[in-house]
């Protein structure tokens, strides 16, 4: 199947049996591996990446039924600039840094629906697993981007 | 290799250009250290005249722009040395911070810290078996570029000095960056190095021991980091794995599956199992698992973890069975004690599910090997896969990734060879993938085992005898390059943490039974001590409760006595969890201490049962005393995560067998812990200034114990086997009891 999607920004046409994961087009056509594979279920999360906004697990979306635009971590900003990315690195988050990206592009979808989440929110939407334990991290993290976002940014 | 090393202990420095790769090193100062493979294992920095990059082991590359760049023959897996192990080289160096840079070694025994033929980063050793050798690096380094510069100036070496980035002649104030004298320094005849340069106090300490940023965050973050399954080679073809579902087993019909193969796939035989090999790795998955293979019997054809738990029970009744430890008279003791205990306790199988799955890179040329792998140990996957194949290991090379965890799993090369064989069968670069259901079902798993305990307590409530008999498979027995199972009998790894106990009891005894299961089993986040913590730490409760006294004060008073180190943790983690204030209505806390890795962490959890029995656990105090430290942050880091991956494990990690297959399959039913789950978790570090110890591991084992002392506390039910979830804790059981 061939198909045209809209990545990061840019139109980009895709070569691929119908059923293929968004994750796997994405990391094997597009080259963009900022995305992980880590169950293949939806159930940990670090596929995730953004369809016109919203957090998806993108090892379960086919890529045949994709219409929106697709957001990578290779998207939400060239240079770490984004707010949620600076809040990342504030508290430094990450160890083994696999799941990452999808922790970042979890947060970065919250921010963009609800500025100010609550802790409910906040618990609704950062689901993703993380075998390293950097769940504090995290937790500081959002509270850091939250600020960082309510600033307008760095 | 090693024996050849040996011989030539004062081999030195090497100026030539970098590296086996093949990639030209720009112009700058390129410093090679030869660590011979003698117990002090220095740094000898010699005449350059006849060293050779062979006999090189550690580098230090300053670049003429001032960027510092040291290649680390260890992985980076999210424990931090890629942060720590520069940072000691800065330290001695006097370098801009900001200017250092780590690099993953090319891979070969020249690089070894340790002088051996392969090096494993496991262990918790990175920092502790190379904290001089770094040193000695830096030192050695900056030595050579004051001396560059107090011969470009005309003045004398010991008038000028380093500091950040830069030598300095403060009489005339001249100054220049090491980028401007890594060529005149690199220049520098062999009489110009030192050979013992002068290590810094650690009160000079500027680095070391301040709370650092971690240099990989940037990229982990942007999405930039390199793992294994983020590799790219041109024309790699894809393959997907479908292991035997018993272990042992065999694919019985690969003919007539590898005949009947869909357009554009090829199937390949891999240690294991069958391995399809196609265009994209979705393609490759779908028809692996699609596959209708017959598979032959193996080891473990028709076991159950039932019968698995009979048969370790029945392990430890065996007679005259190898003894770890002995002092007194155990038996005698225990007949004449006042308070006996006798208890049985159990662990299942545990997967190491490391976030990144299982996967490595092959291409197997006419001229040789080479692999793209996230491996704990690359020296190691080049020796196996040099005995696997009879390439000699000069004609691989392995390039390290990140890792995407590795708790133990990475130290192992079964993809590796998988890997290598499907790119061999199909004539092209492969990179192969685990399913998560591969993984989950196909690991090298941390032993189940049972443990007969006895105790014994005299009038005072003090212990007088102990006696343990552990039944668990060995994982020294496969571990031929590590010298194997010894003479003895005594698998090291599954007496750890049993068979030195530090509580004064003047007749112990503890022996060891083997058992075999046919189930692969290997190393997981601290090894021996994730079981034998929480074995002896329970049994110390029961003990502490029998005699009737507060489990931090009865643990406090066995160790007063010698293990000050102990007392001093235990107390701060007392002090820091306020454990003598009254918690608030429902709140139970437990306490465990236990020493691994060269390091001691005792841990308070405070838990809760809810009315249907379900357990929650709200917050867990750390105090580790790891000796000297460099990197504080990544302590706490390595404290947080070490109680997550054990409470993971305590509350609901089972590895079952049903037919001689794994039951679990992916993160629904081999879950580790949610977000929503996640303690708060408050570390201190105990500084006691001692030899340095490891911290990947050591915070591991005390969770397990803690939390169901607590458990106890909360609920008076003594939880004897693991996981927590497979024991019902609600109120109205005791009701019925």
């Amino acid at each position: 199947m061939a198909k045209s999607l809209k990545v990061n920004g840019r139109e980009v046409s895709i070569e691929a049996e119908s059923d293929t994961p968004l994750l796997w087009v994405l990391r094997e056509e597009l080259g963009l591996t900022g995305a992980k594979f880590g169950c293949g279920k939806g159930l940990c999360g670090a596929c995730t990446v953004h369809i016109d906004g919203v957090a998806v697990r993108s090892c379960l979306v086919p890529v045949s039924a994709v219409s929106g635009e697709v957001t990578t971590i290779e998207g939400l900003s060239p240079d770490n600039s984004h707010p949620v990315q600076q809040a990342w690195i504030e508290a430094d988050a990450p160890q083994c840094g696999y799941c990452q990206p999808g922790q970042v592009m979890a947060c970065a979808a919250l921010l963009k629906a609800k500025a100010n989440p609550t802790e409910e929110e906040i618990s609704a939407a950062m689901t993703n697993l993380c075998r390293c334990g950097t769940y504090g991290r995290i937790r500081k993290a959002v509270q850091i981007a939250i600020k960082r976002n309510a600033k307008g940014g760095a | 290799m090693t024996q050849e090393l040996e011989k030539n202990p004062r081999e030195g420095l090497s100026r030539r250009a970098f590296v086996q790769s093949g990639a030209a090193v720009a112009a700058g100062l390129v410093l090679g250290f030869y660590l011979p493979g003698n117990k002090h294992r220095r740094a000898e920095a010699a005449s350059a005249s006849g060293a050779s990059e062979e006999r090189v082991n550690t580098w230090l590359r300053i670049a003429t722009d001032g960027a510092i760049t040291i290649y680390v023959a260890r992985s980076e897996m999210g424990q931090g040395i890629f942060t720590a192990m520069p940072m000691v080289i800065a330290e001695e160096l006097e370098a801009d911070w900001s200017k250092m840079r780590v690099e993953p070694a090319p891979s070969g025994p020249e690089f070894n810290y340790s002088g051996r033929p392969f090096e494993v980063t496991g262990g918790s050793s990175s920092i502790r078996s190379n904290w001089e050798i770094l040193q000695r690096i830096g030192a050695t380094a900056r030595l050579m570029l004051i001396t560059a510069a107090a011969r470009k100036w005309g003045v004398e070496p010991e008038s000028c000095r380093a500091e950040q980035g830069a030598v300095f002649h403060a009489a005339s104030k001249r100054k220049a960056g090491y980028g401007e004298l890594a060529a005149a320094a690199a220049a520098l005849p062999s009489d110009a190095i030192p050979k013992e340069p002068k290590l810094k106090a650690r009160s000079e300490y500027k680095l070391i021991g301040k709370p650092t940023k971690r240099l990989d965050t940037p990229d982990k973050v942007a999405g930039k980091a390199v793992f294994g399954i983020d590799v790219s080679v041109p024309g790699m073809q894809y393959a997907a794995v479908r292991h035997a579902p018993v272990f042992g087993g065999e694919c019985a019909n690969f003919a007539a599956l590898a005949k009947a193969m869909p357009e554009g796939t090829t199937l390949v035989k891999v240690p294991g199992g069958v391995a399809v090999v196609a265009a994209s790795w979705w393609k490759a998955q779908k028809v692996a698992s699609g596959l209708d293979a017959k598979w032959t019997k193996g080891a473990t054809t028709g076991l159950s973890s039932a019968a698995i738990e009979k048969k370790l029970r029945a392990a430890t009744g065996a007679k005259k069975l190898p003894v770890a430890t002995s002092k007194g008279d155990p038996s005698k003791a225990l007949r004449k004690a006042k308070v006996k205990l006798e208890a049985e306790y159990s662990t299942p199988y545990l997967a190491h599910t490391p976030m990144e799955p299982l996967n490595c890179t092959a291409h197997v040329k006419p001229e040789g090997i080479e692999l793209w792998v996230g491996t704990q140990s690359h020296t190691l996957t080049k020796l196996v896969v040099s005995n696997h194949t009879k390439v000699p290991q000069e004609k691989i090379v392995v390039h390290t990734t990140y890792l995407g965890g590795g708790f133990g799993r990475r130290a192992e090369s079964d993809m590796v060879l998988q890997a290598v064989e499907i790119s061999k069968a199909v004539g092209k670069p492969v990179k192969l993938i685990w399913s998560r259901e591969e993984d989950v079902q196909h690991d090298f798993y941390r032993p189940a085992s049972l443990v007969k305990l006895k105790g014994g307590l005299d009038e005072k409530g003090l212990p007088v005898a102990f006696s343990a008999t552990i039944a668990c498979p060995s994982i020294f027995e496969r571990w031929t390059l590590f010298g194997g199972l010894p003479k003895s009998g005594i698998d090291s790894a599954a007496v750890e943490g049993l068979a030195d106990i530090k509580y004064d009891c003047p007749h112990q005894h503890v022996a060891y039974a083997r058992a075999d299961l046919g189930v692969p089993v290997g190393f997981w986040r601290s090894v021996g001590s994730s079981h034998n913590a929480f074995y002896l730490e329970s049994f110390i409760d029961e003990l502490a409760h029998a005699a009737k006294k507060d489990p931090y004060a009865f643990r406090r008073g066995l160790l007063e006595k010698s293990h000050p180190r102990f007392v001093k943790v235990l107390d701060t983690v007392a002090r820091i969890s306020n454990w003598k204030d009254p918690l608030p209505e429902g709140r139970h806390r437990g306490i465990a201490i236990a020493e691994s890795f060269g390091s001691i962490v005792a841990e308070v959890a405070e838990v809760s049962v809810s009315a249907g029995g379900q357990p929650t656990v709200h917050k867990v105090y750390v105090a580790i005393d790891c000796g000297r430290y460099v990197n504080p942050d990544t302590i706490v880091a390595q404290m947080e995560g070490g109680v997550v991956y054990g409470l993971s494990a305590a509350l609901n990690g089972e590895i079952s067998l049903k037919d001689g297959r794994v039951e679990q399959s992916n993160f629904h039913d081999y879950p580790m812990l949610k977000p929503s789950e996640m303690p708060e978790i408050v570390v201190e570090i105990v500084d006691s200034g001692a030899a340095p110890g490891g911290v990947g591991e050591p915070g591991t084992p005390p969770i397990a114990p803690a939390v169901t002392n607590a458990l106890f506390a909360a609920t008076g039910k003594r939880i004897r086997s693991l996981p927590i979830s497979k024991h019902s804790l609600a109120a109205q059981e005791d009701a019925k009891l």
